[in-house]
């Protein structure tokens, strides 16, 4: 005890696992999934259209699953709705400074405009017969509007989380500022691997999805400069990794979700053919095993 | 607002009776035992191990014997929350329910927490913890109750030897200096103050004399805020965003272009 790294490690663990290790992997996977699906709608090509459709479609019941983690996660489930309204005041309560109130907002926010895109693609691919629900799609000027701004709320969902764990005092987790840039990557990474993979199921062959499988190996690499920045940045703290979860980051998620996807990347790029399926897969089960790795080192400390 | 009020705990004088313990938990009406089930640590006579939920004190069993236990010392000192002038707990709650009292204490409202847990991640001295009964976090509250009725809190009135003691913090500062300074005259040169000054967290309203460094004690030689990683971290993220946006629309919008031009070359 009288060695320790930091000043973070006489702080204790708040207990938190599964439900949040798993809400930062749908929270990632929702606002991902929103921001690639705008993106595609805004600079993809006509033919894409059903993948953007795809993002929609992931982004609303992820985040909505998101939702009910969050509340399920809490000592008390039944006061959910005090993070957002005071509770003696019915005043609505806002703490610009506490990443947990504004992601809150952000979180209720971004739902909404999910929402209304999952309803927007599902109204522009026909699959339900209200057509006046097109017009919240792009290429309308309002679908673009609501487009633009619910891609920027995704990316906060997806990156805010990180600057939580990067505003307390637990080791690991406060020992870096870089969390939220991890996380926003790992968003980016898993949504289009996720996406990548049910259009590969449906047998799309759109052009979009051979960008999209392209874009994916960029953010791996992107990712794993992040990573290896946030272990340079930890300093003497990363030796809180020399454990059991140190071995699951070096394998699961540098080995098996970045390192061996780009490989598979790089020689079917040289053969000409791509078999997205695997890649994809791998880059989803790294994210996942990213999100817990960082969520459980923290709390044995 | 009244002046500000708080606890000075002297460890040297600390005999670790737990009248503090005890008393604290019949005053706030915390449970004896863990559901029936009295664990023992089996290695100190510290068996509450420490502060949690249901346990607001906890006096600490610091042993530093030599090898051979010819010599060696108890190092005792009762445990509590620091009540911080820069409180981190109350910074980063979402709900409001960790307020500033008139005393200049934090407390946490329990009818208004609904047990995010943010705040026991937040606490630099890890003094924080859910209350099982009630599924919301607690901790001490300086006997906030007492106080509005003009008496002092549980514990510093059941400690036997002036181990903890209350009033203005003012009135604590200048006795804790003279005690330090009657310690340094009798060649306890170790003696000092923690968390007495302003630059630990803009001061502990409950501070400490030690006579060893503060992670002896199982306390953190520099505590600081949590939102000192708040404008790196939401910078670092934008970067991160803007770097993702920038790859995907080269990705869709460079690519797209040129195959669309390649499709008419042909």
């Amino acid at each position: 005890m009288n060695t320790v790294p930091s000043s973070t490690f006489f702080s204790a663990p708040p207990e938190w696992g599964w439900l949040i290790a798993l809400y930062f992997f749908f929270g990632g996977l929702a606002g991902g999934s929103y921001f690639l699906a705008s993106l595609i709608d805004l600079f993809g090509r006509s033919q894409d259209r059903p993948l953007s459709h795809l993002g929609y479609y992931i982004a609303f019941p992820c985040i909505a699953i998101s939702g009910l983690l969050l509340t399920v996660d809490l000592g008390r489930p039944e006061r959910f709705w005090h993070m957002l309204i005071e509770s003696n005041t019915y005043r609505p309560l806002f703490k610009p400074w506490s990443p947990m109130s504004i992601g809150s907002w952000a979180l209720m926010i971004f739902g909404i405009f999910a929402l209304v895109s999952f309803l927007g693609a599902l109204a522009d691919a026909e699959r339900i017969p209200w057509p006046a629900w097109r017009k919240v799609h792009p290429p309308s000027l309002l679908g673009r509007f609501i487009a633009v701004i619910g891609g920027v709320f995704g990316f906060y969902v997806a990156g805010y989380t990180g600057v939580l764990l990067t505003v307390t005092n637990r080791p690991i987790w406060s020992d870096t500022p870089l969390l939220g840039l991890l996380f926003i990557v790992s968003a980016a990474s898993t949504s289009a691997a996720l996406m990548i993979l049910l259009a590969e199921k449906s047998r799309w062959t759109m052009p979009g999805l051979l960008d999209l499988h392209r874009m994916d190996a960029w953010v791996i690499a992107l990712e794993l400069i992040v990573l290896i920045a946030v272990m340079v940045s930890l300093g003497p703290v990363l030796r809180a990794w020399l454990n059991a979860w140190g071995l699951l980051l070096l394998f699961g998620v540098i080995g098996l979700g970045m390192v061996l996807p780009l490989a598979l990347y790089w020689r079917s790029e040289k053969r000409g053919e791509q078999n997205m399926t695997t890649t994809a897969a791998l880059v989803l089960i790294g994210g996942l095993i990213l999100r817990l790795v960082i969520v459980f080192s923290a709390q044995g400390v | 607002m009244a002046e500000p009020m708080g606890f000075y705990t002297d460890t040297t004088v600390c005999i670790g009776c737990k009248a503090c313990e005890v008393a604290c938990k019949e005053w706030n009406q915390l449970p004896s035992t863990n559901g029936g089930v009295n664990t023992l640590s089996g290695d100190s006579y510290d068996n509450t191990r420490r502060l949690d939920g249901t346990h607001w004190r906890h006096v600490k069993f610091i042993e530093q014997f030599t090898e051979s236990r010819v010599d060696g010392r108890w190092l005792l000192m009762s445990d509590v929350c620091k009540h911080c002038v820069h409180a981190a707990c109350l910074e980063v709650c979402p709900t409001g329910a960790i307020t500033r009292t008139e005393f200049d204490t934090v407390v946490i409202q329990s009818d208004a927490c609904n047990g995010c847990r943010d705040c026991i991640a937040a606490c630099p001295f890890g003094v924080i913890d859910i209350n099982p009964v009630s599924g919301t976090a607690q901790k001490c509250t300086l006997c906030y109750d007492r106080l509005q009725a003009g008496m002092e809190p549980a514990c510093s009135k059941a400690c036997p030897t002036q181990s903890i003691q209350f009033g203005t913090i003012k009135d604590l500062h200048g006795r804790a200096e003279k005690r330090v300074e009657q310690l340094h005259q009798g060649g306890e040169k170790r003696a000092y103050l923690y968390g007495a000054d302003e630059k630990m967290l803009g001061g502990l309203n409950s501070f400490y004399l030690l006579v060893d460094k503060p992670e002896v004690y199982g306390l953190p030689p520099d505590p600081k805020m949590p939102t000192r990683n708040l404008a790196s971290g939401s910078w670092f993220s934008v970067l991160g965003a803007v770097l993702i946006g920038l790859i995907g629309i080269f990705n869709f919008r460079d690519r797209g272009a040129r195959a669309e031009g390649e499709e008419e070359r042909r």
